[in-house]
């Protein structure tokens, strides 16, 4: 299968050429196919926000390309603008870029930016609404009105508001509670499912891309060491603690569970497994 | 990109320059501002320039970072050389276009007032380059103490001055990052007539003056919750204190301006 995106030996340097230089990035090669659902995963500083602002053309490749179906996004400036409309990119902390006195218009931003006609943006601005778990009556309401969370919301409808073929979320459960975090999740999940669409998602939760992550990427200092299926990643539970991150606590707890002594697998990444596993181990207990 | 505007940005490090009390710098640099006002001509100009040759390189900021800084003021400069290039009267007339002369007066004073401000420019960012703003605005504070005896509230504006230094690269880093995030939405910055500008940097500056209110109150909030009331009965954690360096450096300062100042005088070339 062809990648959809597609980075070729990708370097960044900030601030080249003062004290403050800083090679964020460092020859990255990294294929997305489409319909994916990546998971991006490294600790702070490593260089996640630099590798993903990258793949829509927000920044500027010091070294490599970036390519889109193929073609590079730099060639001109009518190809980055179009890439920017075909991968959408949630920023960190999107909720501090609302600006207009509506949610309705704020989510409308993109759409209009895209010169669609008014009720194609209508119906865009209802369906991402929807997406994004946004009820109707807070449509008309100022997004500076609405909690944290909520704005997150915002921000996010007005993203997929651009129906984007790739969505790229950086870290979009940060700071939330539980249930706001799963449900967030579940409704990332649903446009993915819906449109097809493929899914990059930066994420602190070691937990959450074990679950929903067809492929996990680890980036650390500018590179990317490891990357494969949630199994294959966090088998190098060594590797992974070196670089400051970390197994699903459930692996953990199995890997304890197997250094005592007990015959269980350590492969366990998800709730069902673990209970899969555990029910397996008292039948041959019992039996 | 925004991040690239140096102006006033601290490169940390641990030259001799680096090491003088800010007070020391702080004088220094009137001085150095006075004699370049006192400068006319080539010795006296050449001589600021070995000054300010040997500062730049005793400091190791590196003249990259320096030009760099340049770049905001490139518009000023252009348009001073011009004024006066065109309305300086007196010696030959070189060119004459209509109501517009160029005379050989014109292009020495244009061609000294470009050099006077980018030494001026130069030296003031040498300034802010080796000192924090910290350090910078503690010195100031010092410096202007006796204005304290006519009630002229010199804490509050020292403090005010850190906090604004203090705040500048959270800023830019913020509007670089608002900037983005609409990008990504599309916003076009770059293109389109006068007013579609205009309009494109709503989507801009809304979030910012929101985050700099909110940071503003925030801040308000962390320092009376650490008891901050103003500069009464406030200690420092770091006193300044004068070593021989920084008298060392006075004294080439003081010479220096009387130099120019007589030099000026008598060999005006
Ligand atoms: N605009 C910038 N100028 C200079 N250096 C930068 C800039 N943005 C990021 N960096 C540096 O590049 C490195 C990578 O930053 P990046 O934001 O990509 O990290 P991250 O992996 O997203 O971290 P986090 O998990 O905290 O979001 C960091 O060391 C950071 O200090
Ligand atoms: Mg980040």
């Amino acid at each position: 299968m062809e990648p959809i995106l597609e980075t070729k030996g990708l370097s960044c340097v900030y601030s080249k050429g003062t004290p403050f230089e800083h090679k964020a990035l460092i020859d990255v090669d990294f294929k997305v196919y489409p319909g994916e659902y990546i998971g991006i995963i490294g600790h702070t500083g490593s260089g996640k926000s630099t590798l993903i602002q990258h793949l829509n053309g927000l920044l500027k490749p010091t070294g490599g390309k970036v390519l889109l179906h193929g073609q590079d996004i730099w060639v001109n400036a009518k190809e980055t603008r179009k890439a920017r409309f075909k991968v959408g990119l949630v920023f960190q902390y999107p909720e501090y870029q609302l600006f207009e006195e509506t949610v309705y218009k704020d989510i409308s931003f993109g759409p209009k930016n895209m010169k669609l006609p008014p009720d194609e943006i209508d119906r865009r601005v209802h369906q991402s609404a929807y997406f994004a778990g946004l009820t109707d009556d807070q449509l008309q309401k100022s997004p500076f009105e609405l909690s944290g969370g909520q704005k997150r919301r915002v921000a996010i409808a007005g993203v997929i508001a651009m129906e984007p073929e790739v969505l790229i979320l950086d870290e979009p459960t940060a700071g939330l509670d539980p249930i706001g975090r799963e449900s967030i999740m579940q409704n990332i999940r649903n446009y993915h499912d819906a449109k097809n669409a493929t899914i990059i998602i930066v994420s602190h939760s070691m937990e959450d891309m074990a679950r929903v992550a067809d492929r996990i990427v680890v980036v650390n200092d500018g590179r990317l060491p490891l990357e494969g299926s949630p199994s294959e990643v966090f088998r190098h539970g060594e590797a992974l603690r070196s670089m400051g991150l970390s197994t699903p606590q459930l692996t953990q707890v199995f890997e304890l569970l197997k250094a005592r002594g007990l015959d269980v697998d350590d492969n366990i990444y998800t709730m069902e497994e673990a209970k899969a596993a555990l029910l397996a181990l008292s039948e041959r207990r019992n039996g | 990109m925004l991040k690239d505007i140096t102006l006033g940005q601290f490169f940390p490090g641990h030259s001799f320059i680096h090491k003088l009390d800010p007070r020391t710098k702080l004088i220094c640099v009137v001085l150095y501002i006075v004699a370049l006002f006192n400068a006319v001509g080539l010795l006296t100009y050449g001589l600021m320039f070995l000054v300010l040759t040997l500062c730049v390189s005793i400091s190791k900021v590196g003249v990259k970072a320096l030009v760099r800084g340049m770049k905001p003021v490139i518009v000023i400069l252009v348009f001073t050389g011009l004024l006066n290039l065109f309305y300086t009267t007196g010696g030959t007339v070189l060119v004459s276009l209509g109501i517009l002369t160029i005379t050989t007066e014109g292009v020495k004073h244009a061609f000294f007032m470009i050099i006077r401000i980018l030494m001026l420019i130069s030296g003031t960012f040498l300034l802010t380059y080796t000192t924090s703003p910290i350090a910078l605005t503690d010195g100031l504070e010092l410096l202007l103490n006796p204005l304290k005896k006519v009630k002229v509230p010199v804490h509050d504006l020292a403090m005010m001055m850190s906090i604004a230094l203090r705040f500048i690269p959270t800023l830019i880093e913020e509007t670089d990052k608002i900037m983005s995030a609409q990008k990504a939405r599309g916003a076009d910055f770059e293109n389109g007539s006068l007013l579609e500008k205009a309009k494109a940097m709503v989507p801009l500056l809304v979030p910012l003056f929101v985050s700099a209110f909110r940071r503003a109150d925030e801040l308000a909030t962390a320092m009376e919750c650490r008891c901050y009331h103003g500069g009464e009965g406030r200690t420092r954690l770091k006193k300044l204190s004068f070593h021989t360096g920084d008298i060392i450096a006075l004294i080439f300062f003081v010479a220096l301006t009387v130099a120019v100042i007589v030099l000026g005088r008598f060999f005006a070339l």
